[in-house]
């Protein structure tokens, strides 16, 4: 439920310039991180995690999805649902022959 | 268009006083119109001359099919040398006329006509609006539509010719194919960018703009099917679009997403980078084309249970039922796809997961039919021309759907991937599956687009032939895919031996589809007689309960309705008892008369 | 003839029509990007070698700096947002000045990457992680672009709405504001799968 009245915009106008900082800080983070040249997986895993969190700021606050209406959010879940199907099933092709090598 | 000449005068009234009704000009009331009924017409139409089009195609195919070599008198000539050299068919024509069949009915010719055309035309009637929630993005899909398609026909006149890999376009072969396949990627992204438009349009249409009283479960089940169908495409589609952009970037730019490392053509290396994945367009398609094919049904459902209600005077029978199995089924849809990549050496458990899914989607179908067959159980059946159509549907769904059973199994997968089994099967369910649905759904609708009936008659003349013939097509389609008749072959199995003893049946396919084609003729007499010299109906010649018949006027003038609907009931609220008549319509309450 | 739910919201759902549409259309972009993600996913795990950004030429300063400039983007947009409701006509120009700039320098950067990625003859038909970012930053920058030309019709000629019907022109912001985070969103994604890994 969007509070648009005036006070509560400025309210809101003080979290998104909080939440710029977090996504700043936050980027230099994950730029120094890679630059510790971690092996393979954990730096997927931190690289993935920092984005991960980067955006669901952006979506909670910029786009507002934090106090948003029951119908966007079972859109996003049903996509999201779909986005895993599709960047996962894809590689299962050849799990078993991963496995007996 | 006699459709909205009228719907001028229809409107003046009822029309809402007080408000500037200007005349718009030819042009923005015909062409560039943002009325959702115009553009539901043009899309059908358009799609209706496409899929006449395509048949054509087909047609032609059959020739080759049934006499291999020979050469097709006074069309033959007038083909070309390079298409038909003497007359007889070049193998590389046959390829181009298969993709374009295909892709053509599919993307130009069905989904247009029964989201574009029926979807735009009845949803927002059915629903109590007064038009689809942003009319410009709708005639921005209209537009795009037609581009594309256009388009997608430009390919034949390419050197080298239309598409020829397939309306799957499966690289290595597509990616270094002739030009058409470029034409038939640009053309792709038109369409696609047409169908996301659309189903935008239709969610919040559906989502927003009910009627008052109008909850969710007390949608005409056209509406429900229409509001999965728009899910399934917004969400199916955009790989594609971007397994498009890959292709292209392939073909024009000379990446390798979809070419492996080592690929020698024509005896010679091919020149690329190199350690690509073939596979991974097939991924990506069949992420969209699974989806697809339910895009392609769904609205047919919608169609035949309207028409069965209307025609049986009950209500459908688990209306709940079909709603929550449509839901299911659209949610299932998304992770089938790869039982079309059962061939393709996956492993086992990737075809496990394939098939244990494809065996569950195969419930929410029987639910629907079964319900439909139910629905007629104590009917008192109206024998219209929309019925006979819609019923012919029931069994002819069942036996696409039945023999889709083996191609969803593995093992059994092995032996009829790529035969002309294949074809009968899916072409069972699209061809006097959907296509009757749309027909069905022609008839039906028909007076509510014009203020006119369509003739009985020529309905009964068009239908008997058309269902006889079409049998005749797609029945040994299973025999002769079970002997072991590719897909795909220029000449039907003629160089192989093992199917000598099936091959008798490709003349008689081919004379089945000559003859169906012939059987279409009543139906386009009929179209253009009924639009000038039909018997003029009023706003309800059905008797229907759905608000597209019981509150607008026949054809609905702008903004469809004298009074917006308030909607006390729920949709087939047919032989109510203690009710006036046999039908009370979705806006009326049971007092007054 | 009015189209109900143009600008006020329906009451069950709570939404008005642009925004469900909004939403539904950055849906289909999540599986557009989705399915190149994915291809990313594949090509990457069904290929002996896969090279690290640094050594196909990326600059990473460059990037981040880039990455830093669309987020300062999405900031500025959805103050924009906010001044429209707070009906502050001159903060809204600002701000959405400065989106329309930072969006412009965005693109300038990385032509000058792209530019140079040539120059050094790192094409996308030279290996299939060059073949995939082209493609992905490629279709990112369209997609900028785009915001970017609606973002200036509404800082333009859009902005007479602003003083006709202030409500409803709020309402477009905010739509084409939703759009330009999903932009943002995109590419802090994008930034460290094919910079960083």
């Amino acid at each position: 439920m969007e509070h648009t009245d005036p006070d509560s915009i400025r309210r809101q106008t003080k979290i998104y310039v909080a939440v710029f900082a977090a996504l700043a800080t936050l980027t230099i983070v994950t730029v120094t991180v890679s630059y510790l040249h971690l092996s393979a997986v954990p730096a997927i895993a931190v690289a993935l995690l920092i984005a991960s969190i980067k955006g669901s700021l952006v979506a909670a606050y910029f786009m507002h999805l934090i106090d948003e209406r029951k119908a966007i959010y079972a859109i996003l879940i049903l996509t999201v649902a779909f986005f895993a199907v599709l960047m996962f099933v894809p590689s299962f092709g050849n799990w078993d022959q991963r496995i007996l090598r | 268009m006699s459709a909205t000449q009228s719907h001028g005068h229809a409107a003046h009234g009822g029309h809402d006083a007080g408000h500037g009704h200007h005349e718009l000009p030819f042009w923005r009331k015909y062409v560039f119109s943002v009325d959702h009924k115009v553009i539901g017409i043009q899309y059908a139409v358009t799609a209706l001359v496409f899929l006449f089009f395509g048949f054509t195609l087909m047609m032609l195919m059959r020739w080759q099919l049934a006499y291999p070599g020979q050469p097709l008198p006074v069309i033959g000539k007038l083909l070309g040398e390079n298409a038909m050299p003497g007359g007889v068919m070049a193998p590389e024509f046959y390829n181009q006329l298969g993709a374009m069949h295909g892709t053509i009915m599919v993307f130009m010719g069905i989904v247009p006509l029964a989201v574009g055309g029926f979807g735009n035309f009845v949803v927002p009637l059915q629903i109590g609006a007064p038009d689809m929630a942003f009319p410009r993005i709708n005639m921005a899909s209209y537009w795009a539509f037609l581009a594309g398609g256009i388009l997608m026909l430009t390919g034949f006149f390419v050197p080298g010719g239309a598409a020829n890999s397939g309306w799957t376009s499966y690289p290595p072969l597509a990616d270094i194919a002739t030009a058409g396949q470029t034409v038939w990627l640009f053309a792709m992204v038109l369409l696609i960018t047409s169908s996301l438009l659309g189903s935008i349009n239709f969610i919040v249409t559906i989502v927003q703009l009910r009627a008052k009283g109008l909850t969710f479960f007390r949608l005409p089940f056209f509406v429900h099917a229409q509001f999965v169908t728009a899910f399934l495409l917004l969400l199916a589609f955009p790989p594609l679009e971007a397994a498009s952009v890959m292709q292209l970037m392939d073909r024009l730019a000379g990446t390798s997403f979809f070419l492996p490392s080592g690929l020698v053509v024509s005896g010679d290396p091919l020149r690329v980078a190199g350690g690509g994945s073939p596979l991974l367009w097939q991924h990506l398609f069949w992420f969209l084309a699974h989806p697809e094919v339910y895009v392609l049904i769904l609205p047919a459902f919608g169609i035949v249970a309207e028409v069965i209600s209307n025609n049986t005077r009950k209500p459908l029978w688990g209306y709940r039922s079909m709603v929550y199995a449509t839901v299911f089924l659209g949610f299932m849809s998304f992770v089938v796809w790869a039982h079309h990549m059962f061939m393709t050496g996956m492993g086992t458990a990737m075809s496990t997961f394939f098939q244990t899914t494809t065996m569950i989607i195969s419930i929410p179908s029987v639910i629907i039919l079964t319900a439909l067959f139910i629905s007629l159980w104590g009917a008192s059946i109206r024998f219209t021309t929309p019925m006979l159509f819609a019923l012919a549907f029931l069994p002819m769904f069942g036996i696409g759907g039945l023999t889709g059973l083996p191609l969803g199994l593995a093992p059994s997968d092995i032996h009829l991937h790529d035969t002309m089994y294949v074809i009968g099967h899916f072409h069972y369910v699209v061809a006097p599956g959907t296509i009757f649905a749309m027909f069905a759904g022609i008839y039906y609708w028909f007076p509510k687009m014009t203020g006119r009936k369509m003739s009985d008659f020529l309905g009964k003349l068009h239908f008997w032939p058309s269902f006889l013939f079409i049998n005749g097509i797609f029945m040994p389609m299973f025999i002769v895919g079970m002997a072991g008749v590719s897909r795909r072959l220029y000449d039907g199995g003629l160089d192989y031996s093992h199917a000598q003893g099936v091959l008798h049946w490709n003349a008689f396919m081919s004379v089945s589809a000559w003859l169906l084609g012939l059987a279409q003729i009543p139906f386009i007499v009929n179209l253009f007689w009924s639009m000038r010299k039909g018997a003029k109906v009023g706003a309800n010649p059905w008797e229907a309960t759905t608000l597209e018949w019981a509150a607008a006027p026949s054809p609905p003038g702008h903004g469809n309705f004298p009074e917006i609907p308030t909607v006390v009931r729920g949709p087939y609220d047919y032989s109510v008892p203690g009710a006036p008549t046999d039908f009370t319509p979705q806006h009326h309450d049971l007092v007054e008369a | 003839m009015e189209i109900p739910y143009t600008v006020e919201p329906r009451p069950d759902t709570g939404l008005y029509n642009a925004k469900l549409g909004i939403w539904l259309f950055l849906a289909s972009e999540v599986m557009l990007f989705g399915a190149l993600f994915s291809s990313y996913v594949l090509l990457r795990t069904g290929a002996p070698v896969w090279p690290h950004g640094r050594d196909e030429g990326l600059n990473v300063p460059l990037a981040t700096l880039n990455t830093l400039i669309l987020i300062a983007s999405s900031v500025t947009m959805v103050m924009a947002w906010a001044s429209v409701k707070l009906n502050d006509r001159k903060k809204y120009r600002l701000y959405m000045g400065f989106t329309i700039l930072c969006g412009l320098a965005f693109l300038v950067i990385k032509g000058i990457e792209y530019a140079h990625k040539f120059e050094t003859h790192h094409y996308p038909s030279t290996n299939t992680f060059l073949a995939i970012y082209f493609t992905l930053t490629g279709l990112h920058g369209l997609h900028v672009l785009g915001g970017m030309i609606v973002n200036s019709y509404f800082w333009g000629p859009g902005a007479k709405l602003f003083a006709r019907d202030p409500e409803r022109f709020g309402n477009r912001i905010e739509v084409a504001g939703l759009y330009w985070h999903f932009v943002d969103l995109v590419w802090i994604f994008l930034f460290p799968t094919l910079y960083l890994l």
